[in-house]
């Protein structure tokens, strides 16, 4: 291997860790906020791709049908709720969140031509189609069990996972789709070649990073989400619901995870099952960081980027295997550093 | 005992409530007032379910009977509809969030406020500082490093954020060294001043008293005696079991 081939495949380690930053950072944090070990994080990331390559072949994306469908069960659910405590006012909320927003999407996108649209309109879509099942699903499947112990949210999660990937495979069919490049762009930086697909990767990511880091410092519902980290029942006293701290962390990932899709589906092939592998890279990131801190996490992403673009040129039919063995020695590294805690109650 | 607590208005008018921890009742239909403008203490020894009854009280705990606060009766309590109504619980372990500052601490305190559109978070802070000129000069510290003394005058202080109609405290004292709990005690009077209605729970029960308007005793999860604080800190019954001996050492410091 030359210097060349080295900056090549360094060039591609850092664009995909990227990607698996923005994944481990939202892992961390729905586990931070909620004990969720968010498996389904991955199928965000197919959904959103899936979705925005439906929409660029200028069909109606079937995601459209699960958010109307996720809708009418969280109207139901949230709406016998609000009966029962006798909130009647809140209805009209909840109807037009649930109910009138993604029907108002459906008759928009039936009139508009997908396929015409520029791309930045076509991404806006996806997201307005994915990012809410984020919170629909936290409200659907994790709201009724958010006391239970973590190892059952757990099981919970591989659930929701295989049950996300059976809908992909019947919204999206069995091919893989990529999407056009954001930009064709090439930048010649001394003896390496930088795509433009790879300047909007790290830079969308290094900026999505930054945004989260200002909304958790600066804003109140930032804070929020920390303190519910920090201490649940202290969050609960000033009125921190777990319900709104869980909508509104899994609408961040859901975030997340579509924008992920979004940017990778030019640079790798994405079929209805993709997701999982990325998701789970980003978890190998996570675990680096222990579940609990993000730079160490975003950092683990870069190495496991690196390690998984080098073990592609030198044992490419190994290159899974290799990027998931890293797990085993930071584990036996992270059970012998850090100190056993006592579950808090 | 016959008395009852002769208020005009009611913030506060718990009847039966009862707890259970699986088959154990840990608190057996307690029935408690708190006034407009009262501070209500509610004494009693280790374990007789003071802290129980607060937190059911919050909707912290699954309870049965009825709580009825700011004259509207809530059959099961939920915390944040309790907070958004404005009552506000400083539990016994503070549960403050240790590793974000003082300053976020308190904002935090205002957040149910904050959802409802009262934007109002700067001037309640000031307010606070006031009271507490500690925690203004500790504001970028994190929680987590506070002094004992500090990290009870940031939990008063962060429920104050709320501009609570009723303030709920569960042992402000425990673990507090003699001169900060008389600033501790020195700040409930303040409070009550300012038109803040103080349901107290205390196992110091001299200054919990001298404080009060009005007390009930916990025994073994039910209510055993109640009457104006200052008749029960005479009573004899009250004096031999919960003020005892050594008295003088500690009316000193609870003055």
């Amino acid at each position: 291997m030359d210097f060349q081939i080295a900056l090549i495949l360094g060039q591609d380690g850092i664009t995909n860790g990227a990607i698996y930053a923005l994944l481990a950072l939202a892992l961390v944090l729905v586990f931070a906020v909620t004990r969720v070990i968010f498996i389904p994080q991955g199928e965000f990331v197919a959904y959103g791709a899936l979705t925005l390559a439906m929409v660029g072949n200028g069909v109606l994306p079937a995601t459209v049908w699960l958010l109307l469908g996720a809708g009418v069960v969280v109207a139901v659910l949230d709406g016998m709720a609000a009966l029962r405590a006798g909130q009647s006012k809140r209805l009209i909320a909840i109807m037009a969140v649930n109910l009138a927003y993604p029907l108002a999407l459906l008759g928009l996108l039936k009139a508009m031509p997908l396929a015409e649209l520029a791309l930045a309109l076509q991404v806006l879509v996806a997201l307005l189609i994915v990012v809410p099942l984020g919170p629909m699903m936290y409200r659907i499947v994790y709201q009724p069990i958010a006391e239970a112990p973590v190892l059952v949210l757990l099981i919970v999660s591989v659930a929701a996972h295989l049950a996300m990937v059976g809908l992909g495979l019947l919204f999206f069919g069995a091919e893989g789709y990529r999407t056009p490049a954001f930009s064709d762009a090439r930048f010649e930086v001394g003896p390496m070649t930088v795509t433009g697909q790879t300047v909007w990767v790290v830079m969308s990511s290094l900026v999505l990073i930054v945004a989260l880091a200002l909304f958790f410092g600066r804003t109140i519902y930032g804070k929020a989400l920390r303190a519910t980290a920090i201490n649940r029942n202290g969050a609960r006293l000033m009125g921190i619901s777990p319900a709104l701290a869980g909508k509104l962390t899994f609408f961040l990932a859901a975030l997340i995870g579509t924008l992920s899709g979004v940017l990778i589906s030019p640079i790798t092939t994405i079929y209805y099952d993709s997701g999982f592998l990325i998701g789970l890279k980003g978890f190998v990131a996570a675990i680096i960081g222990g579940l609990a801190s993000y730079p160490i996490a975003a950092g683990g992403a870069i190495l496991v980027g690196l390690l998984e673009a080098f073990s592609s040129f030198w044992a490419s039919a190994y290159k899974e295997v290799i990027v998931f063995t890293l797990i085993i020695p930071v584990l036996v590294w992270r059970s012998l550093t850090s100190h056993h805690m006592e579950e808090e109650e | 005992m016959g008395a009852h607590n002769e208020v005009s208005r009611a913030v506060l008018e718990v009847s039966n409530l009862t707890v259970h921890y699986g088959k154990v009742e840990a608190l057996s239909n307690a029935s408690i007032k708190v006034g407009e403008g009262q501070i209500v203490t509610v004494i009693g020894p280790n374990g007789a379910g003071k802290t129980t009854m607060l937190s059911a009280v919050m909707g912290m705990l699954a309870s049965k009977g009825q709580v009825g606060f700011d004259g509207q009766i809530e059959g099961v309590p939920e915390v944040e509809r309790m907070v958004a109504r404005g009552m506000n619980l400083v539990p016994e372990k503070r549960e403050l969030f240790g590793e974000m500052s003082v300053e976020d601490n308190l904002v935090l305190g205002a957040f149910q406020r904050y959802r409802m559109g009262k934007r109002d978070h700067g001037d309640t802070m000031e307010e606070v500082y006031a009271l507490f000129p500690r925690l203004k000069e500790r504001r970028a510290q994190l929680a987590g490093t506070l002094s004992g003394g500090e990290r009870q005058m940031l939990a008063v202080g962060r429920a104050l954020m709320a501009k609570p109609k009723l303030l709920m405290l569960d042992e402000p004292s425990l673990g507090l060294a003699p001169l900060i709990v008389r600033e501790i005690f020195r700040i409930i009077s303040e409070l009550r001043r300012r038109g803040v209605s103080i349901l107290l729970v205390e196992q110091n029960a001299r200054a919990a008293l001298q404080v009060a308007d009005y007390a009930y005793v916990l025994e073994t999860g039910a209510i055993a005696m109640e009457g104006p604080a200052h008749m029960l800190a005479d009573d004899p019954r009250v004096i031999e079991a919960y003020l005892g001996l050594g008295g003088k050492h500690q009316d000193m410091l609870a003055g």
